[in-house]
């Protein structure tokens, strides 16, 4: 094999790896990402029936009803508008009515939001980014744990 | 007053470091030896100012002074004594003094250990490493002051996060920024190398140790991390993909591959511009680690409230030192001499294959974790991206390294002989066949792929194996000459054949728990009954009961196997006096075959309990697997080749056995 060859060979694998990588990635790039809407988001446009998405804001005070077995149901708003989440599981630690929080799962055709699961989090201040700038964005004033601290961190 | 003195001694480190930026640099380029000899006496008393600088915020967190903020934030007079310790680096401010310090402790080393480097280089490389140190300290000092005082002093502090409090987490920030850091040695090298225009066996020979050992303190972190995240956040899963990990992980991939190129270019002289650039890459992903964590741009399921100011200085210090590398590199890469040739099939050609996947690899969990940073800022969609994407991706690519790996050590160099080496692996792969036969008879359900997935990791365990036993010639030498060549192996040998087994226990942990996994969220009301993968669970109530600095809720469950009695597990929740917080801490029982793991939920109200149940099988091999590499990257490191400084001709002589 001459030098130029040997370097074909090897320049040759590189790219058929990045290549099959390249593929891998717009594949799992068409199933595997998750939007995230607010529940106005949801309210001003129609998100096709059986989508996978993220729900963020607020748990609404005095909303959340235990029902049968770990079934829970809740309601997550940004203030202006609120949509009603069942869940089945165990909630997280910092799960609280009127602090932010994130689910995953799917809307069904009732509107009611069907979460599989319910973001956990390690610190009573922090706020998922997007929860706080959608909330940001629609004038809500975050009270004072849910704000960014000052100097000296959480 | 001591504090004041850590904060006039960590202004001195900042100027001392400037000094050891400009005057050694300047030394090299006029070729005066003079102002180069600076380099050394300024990296020593750096680091002094800055052990000085720790030692005081230390002495604030152990006496409780909560007049300086740091202290009153994130301490509490009745926290433990190790978290109090620990709390120096629980916390931002803390946590950047713990990096600069790893950042001076190896400048210290090249000043101490690199008396046999050439002048001009280990200047270089002193300088570098001072610039490095220079950007941390100004942004400790502008963004991040530790050591601010609050006037009047509070009566207590707000306590540490109580999830934080924990001893394998009280250990995981410093062995994650000695790999973080430790990759700076590297970067310092490869951009002293660049400014030189010329690198050499010898210098790559000082490179390894230094990412070896980086290496091995990332591998370490991240395995504790990921064990704090499995027992502590009361979730049963061991990593999710998330930002924070991957900020981690893909250091550790690209020190992986730099790892294995560095060898090459160590024994062959060849790959020398390749690992020049993954010096660079291997570093700057620690930087983009440091700036996804710190700035909180990403939502992660571990953030931290943070202050986005200082993720920009972060990023500022990211921009300067990735695209000045990367710019150095552009310019000056032409001019490193190109070295020896290979054949594809060949020690090299595997190595190469081994950097490509890696970094591929590394390169799709990038894509991954940045992508909605991206979206988001072009068209405004707020999106995630989860286990999906990165299962999708990165797990393909892991396969055919770790088919691959086992053939790696049996190639010659230069050329190599694959039938020859499929031949001596020929053992290891009927390990694999009879794995998968076994885990096919005796799993009844499950994805089809796992036992295939087992049989790899059987595979690359048998094969790592295989290594050194075949060097030796095991079956086809005489018993006392197999004895006396194992006795005679290279230390790296043995180092790169644990820590290849350690990849294969891991793989198989890994499978297996991710596919046979029995999870059961049910309510139990006391004296309930309940099966989980063979094992009967009584759930005896919850009864309260108080902590040094917490009250909790313990609930009992009395875990029978086949009518005999095997354990008890107490799962509780807790509730902290300060911060009041609540946390989870599961119940959990391990065994060799796997972890029975209990998490208490809420109560109902029926009196029942909502508890989430797990049966993990082999999960605890995914951390054994990483204390293997870790110990094998450990003997590796003591094999006197690679100690800085030994004579040629001992490396003659081993590279003459291992070539065997």
């Amino acid at each position: 094999m001459t030098r130029k060859q040997r370097r074909g060979a090897l320049i040759g694998s590189a790219v058929a790896i990045l290549s099959l990588a390249a593929i891998l990635v717009l594949f799992a790039f068409k199933d595997a990402i998750v939007f995230f809407h607010t529940p106005s988001d949801i309210a001003e446009r129609k998100i096709a029936d059986g989508t996978r998405f993220r729900l963020g804001g607020l748990v609404e005070a005095g909303s959340v009803k235990r029902g049968e077995g770990t079934k829970v149901s809740f309601t997550v708003t940004d203030t202006l508008k609120g949509i009603p989440v069942t869940y089945e599981g165990v909630l997280p630690d910092l799960f609280r009515e009127g602090q932010g929080v994130v689910t995953e799962g799917k809307l069904t055709t009732a509107g009611i939001f069907v979460a599989d699961s319910v973001l956990a989090k390690h610190d009573e201040n922090y706020m998922p980014p997007e929860v706080a700038k959608s909330l940001k964005a629609r004038g809500v004033k975050l009270g004072a744990g849910a704000e960014m601290p000052p100097q000296g961190g959480n | 007053m001591v504090i004041e003195l850590g904060h006039f001694a960590l202004i001195l480190a900042l100027v001392v470091a400037m000094v050891q930026m400009v005057v050694p640099f300047l030394g090299a380029r006029w070729r005066d030896t003079r102002l180069m000899a600076v380099g050394e006496p300024a990296a020593m008393c750096q680091l002094l100012l800055v052990v000085a600088a720790f030692l005081a915020l230390m002495h604030a967190y152990v006496t409780s002074d909560f007049s300086v903020a740091n202290v009153y934030q994130n301490s509490h007079s009745t926290k433990p004594m190790l978290y109090k310790i620990a709390g120096v680096w629980g916390n931002h401010e803390g946590s950047m003094v713990l990096w600069v310090l790893i950042l001076s402790i190896f400048g210290a080393a090249v000043a101490l250990f690199g008396t046999n480097l050439p002048a001009t280089l280990r200047a270089n490389v002193l300088s570098v490493q001072a610039s490095i140190g220079v950007a941390f300290l100004l942004f400790i000092l502008l963004t991040s002051n530790p050591f601010a005082r609050l006037s009047p002093a509070p009566f207590d502090g707000k306590g540490l996060n109580p999830i934080l409090q924990d001893p394998a987490l009280s250990f995981h920030p410093p062995f994650l920024y000695m790999g973080y850091v430790g990759f700076s040695m590297a970067f310092s090298f490869a951009v002293a190398a660049l400014i030189e225009g010329r690198t050499d066996a010898a210098w790559a020979r000082w490179v390894r140790p230094w990412t070896l050992l980086a290496w091995m303190c990332l591998t370490i972190g991240i395995a504790m991390g990921s064990w704090w995240a499995y027992y502590e956040l009361g979730w049963g899963g061991w990593w999710f993909w998330d930002p924070v990990e991957n900020a981690s992980f893909m250091p550790w991939l690209a020190g992986t591959a730099l790892l294995h190129s560095a060898l090459v270019m160590e024994k062959r002289e060849a790959l020398k511009v390749w690992t020049v650039l993954l010096a660079i890459l291997a570093f700057s992903l620690s930087l983009l680690g440091t700036f996804l964590v710190r700035s909180g741009i990403l939502s992660s399921v571990h953030s931290f409230a943070v202050d986005p100011e200082r993720g920009l200085f972060v990023l500022a210090i990211m921009v300067l030192f990735t695209g000045g590398g990367l710019a150095l590199f552009a310019a000056r890469a032409g001019s490193l001499r190109q070295g020896g040739i290979f054949a594809p099939v060949s020690r090299e050609g595997s190595l190469v294959l081994n950097n490509i996947l890696l970094t591929t690899s590394a390169a799709t969990v990038l894509i991954g974790t940045l992508y909605p940073l991206l979206l988001e800022s072009v068209t405004g969609e707020k999106i995630s991206v989860g286990a999906p994407y990165f299962n999708g991706t990165f797990g393909p690519l892991m396969l055919p390294l770790l088919i691959a790996m086992p053939f790696g050590p049996l190639l010659a160099w230069k050329r190599g002989d694959v039938k020859g080496a499929m031949n001596k692996l020929v053992p290891a792969l009927a390990a694999a066949a009879v794995a998968l036969i076994v885990t096919v008879a005796l799993t009844v359900q499950g994805p089809w792929l796992a036992p295939l997935g087992l049989a790899l990791g059987v595979w690359v365990m048998a094969g790592a194996i295989s290594e050194p036993l075949l060097r030796a010639k095991l079956g086809s030498a005489p018993w006392d000459e197999v004895r006396r060549r194992l006795a005679n192996l290279p230390r790296a040998s043995w180092g790169s054949a644990l820590a290849h087994f350690g990849i294969g226990l891991m793989v198989t942990g890994i499978v297996a728990t991710s596919a046979y996994q029995t999870e059961r969220i049910v309510v139990m009301k006391p004296g309930a009954k309940i099966d989980v993968a063979g094992f009967e669970l009584q759930f005896r109530g919850v009864s309260p009961s108080k902590g040094p600095n917490f009250s909790e809720q313990t609930g009992t469950f009395d875990v029978t196997r086949g009518g005999a009695s095997v354990t008890s597990l107490y799962p509780s929740k807790r509730l902290y006096d300060a911060p009041p917080q609540p946390t989870t801490e599961a119940g959990i029982f391990n065994s060799w075959r796997g972890d029975l793991y209990t998490v208490l939920g809420d109560p109902q109200p029926d009196g029942g309990f909502a508890v989430r149940l797990y049966f993990n099988p082999l999960v605890r091999f995914i951390w054994i697997g990483a204390l293997i590499m870790f110990i094998g990257g450990g003997i590796s490191l003591s094999d006197r080749r690679l100690r800085v400084g030994a004579p040629a001709q001992a490396r003659k002589m081993s590279t003459a056995v291992a070539a065997e």
